[in-house]
């Protein structure tokens, strides 16, 4: 009995060419570009090469992507480290206090991250609040070299990533059965062994999906490593955008972009399944 | 209950999200306290002082960037708010096998690294010979706004009953007034609170407008993002707080346009009942 839902059709439209030619259209173009040939300038021959791929199992950039790779291990481990206590923590919280903590975490995604990170700039520089604070307690003789160097970078990205670990986690330990820590404690488990053997199991849905969503973002925020890092520390994003400005290497930053890309949507895609494997099974992740 | 054995936190617990938090706001609250130092270095407040605030509405590169910014970020909010609305509605009303493909492509740009984003657009902008400027930041923008929208119109529309405009065309109305006297105004807080959000993303914007902005047109936080890189002056601390500021007052916005709206659908249950 119902009537034919032509009108559906005039209205979504504009977001059917818009999104064919400014998402699509980019994507495909970019795709085309990677095996392209660079001329003087930044005109392309349209030959079709792999040339620009193979180029990426160069040394130098071959460093680039191991570099990248290093620091994005080092600041998800850090990540899991910090954020699975926090999220923990949180959602045994009383409901109010949960409630207050859930806008307190959320409220820095709104803030932008330049001006959270310039936050930490004045903190670390050599003149600036931490050497000023450890001097004044004669904790340290000369002031700390933090900013512009690794350890700085790594700050930085924990601290932009961090919520995103909070929260998965926080998620997964939400909807956690308290019954069932408490059962495997009647039945004579030690704390810590009724944690590792019942409540970690549980949530490492959380803890995983922390991981994909911190992973691949943390090797393509260039403007981290270039605000922290001076321009000691070379991301694979640091590397497509000097390609595209200085270089003026387009196919060779396209190809960087696709590899970067199919990354990510590997990850989206497992990152679904987990948290679709999540729903299927209720709780458990086996 | 022995419930309350197992979930009680331990007192560590409490000290440790205590210091989570502080450090989480430390940079923030670094920056705006020290915009208000009399003092050029930010290691000890010194006095209060407004003298940066003054100092940055006497710098015309400043203040054009901020115009810069506020045009872009209407601009693009109300052609995404247009682009949004009407697909969210029309994917409500469609069958065909390409929408959930379709659905996947809109919200895509807010799911793929930032950088690849801009560097993407740069290259195809360049193909179709745009010249860089407000147009091409204006088509950006567009371009991660969008998702904004289009997802809050259609939890919104997920929840709204389709008897009603069904019900407006068994009377008569045409699809398209159909649409303006009856899913329209049903959708417009989550038009409005979607539209905030956008805005705010758009005033918030560095690294895709860094690639696609030309050499003439800057942005606000384009602005901040070189300024930063050279050092560090109290101006900028300024300048973050008032971006600090307007967003908050854009989150409150959309926070009590959400609540205005829930409270009016219970004061509409109320009266059905």
């Amino acid at each position: 009995m119902r009537k034919p839902k032509n009108g559906g059709v005039w209205m979504i439209l504009p977001l059917y060419l818009f999104t064919i030619a400014f998402v699509a259209g980019p994507l495909i173009y970019v795709v085309a570009l990677s095996f392209a040939t660079a001329n003087e300038g930044y005109g392309v021959t349209w030959s079709l090469t792999t040339a620009n791929y193979t180029r990426i199992l160069e040394p130098v950039y071959m460093k680039t992507f191991v570099q990248s790779f290093q620091l994005a291990l080092t600041s998800t481990v850090l990540n899991c480290l910090i954020g699975y206590p926090f999220g923990y923590y949180m959602a045994r919280l009383p409901d109010k206090q949960k409630k207050r903590a859930m806008i307190a975490i959320m409220l820095p995604f709104w803030v932008n991250s330049l001006i959270r990170l310039y936050g930490w700039i004045i903190i670390l520089q050599k003149k600036g609040m931490l050497n000023h604070v450890l001097q004044s307690l004669h904790l340290i003789d000369k002031p700390l070299k933090i900013l512009y160097s690794y350890p700085a970078v790594v700050i930085g990205m924990i601290y932009v990533l961090l919520p995103f670990m909070v929260l998965s986690v926080y998620s997964s330990a939400e909807k956690l059965d308290w019954s069932l820590i408490e059962a495997a404690r009647d039945l004579g488990a030690s704390g810590t062994k009724a944690f590792w053997t019942v409540t970690f199991r549980l949530t490492m849905p959380g803890l995983l999906s922390g991981i994909i969503l911190t992973f691949i973002p943390s090797m393509g925020l260039f403007f981290i490593a270039d605000i922290l890092g001076g321009n000691k520390i070379v991301l694979v994003g640091s590397l497509i955008q000097e390609q595209m400005t200085r270089g003026s290497n387009w196919p060779f930053a396209a190809a960087l972009a696709v590899i970067l890309l199919v990354m990510t949507t590997l990850m989206i895609a497992l990152y679904r399944k987990l948290t679709n494997a999540k729903k299927l099974e209720g709780m458990g992740w086996e | 209950m022995g419930m309350s054995r197992v979930k009680k936190n331990p007192r560590f617990a409490g000290f440790y999200l205590g210091l989570m938090f502080f450090i989480m706001y430390l940079p923030i609250a670094v920056v705006v306290v020290f915009s208000f130092n009399e003092s050029k270095l930010p290691v000890a407040f010194t006095g209060f002082s407004t003298i940066w605030y003054e100092k940055l509405f006497q710098n015309d590169a400043m203040l054009e960037a901020l115009v810069n910014s506020l045009i872009l970020g209407c601009l693009s909010t109300f052609i995404s708010a247009v682009i949004g609305t009407m697909g969210a509605v029309g994917l409500s009303k469609i069958r065909w096998r390409s929408k959930g493909a379709m659905e996947y492509l809109s919200i895509l740009p807010l799911m793929i690294p930032e950088i690849i984003l801009g560097m993407v657009l740069m290259a195809f902008f360049y193909m179709l010979g745009l010249p860089f400027g407000m147009l091409t930041l204006l088509i950006g923008h567009t371009i991660f706004c969008v998702p904004y929208i289009l997802m809050e119109v259609k939890a919104r529309l997920s929840g709204m009953d389709p008897a009603l405009e069904e019900a407006a065309r068994d009377l008569g109305a045409t699809s398209f007034r159909a649409f303006l006297d009856i899913t329209l105004p049903l959708c417009m807080p989550a038009v409005l609170s979607g539209s905030l959000l956008a805005f705010a993303m758009s005033m918030d914007d560095v690294v895709i407008t860094i690639f696609i902005n030309g050499p003439r047109v800057s942005t606000l936080p384009v602005k901040v993002y070189t300024q930063i890189k050279t050092g560090v002056t109290p101006e900028i601390n300024a300048l973050c707080t008032i971006m600090l500021g307007v967003t908050l007052l854009v989150l409150g916005a959309s926070a009590l346009v959400k609540r205005i709206n829930k409270t009016g659908e219970n004061a509409d249950e109320k009266q059905a009942h």
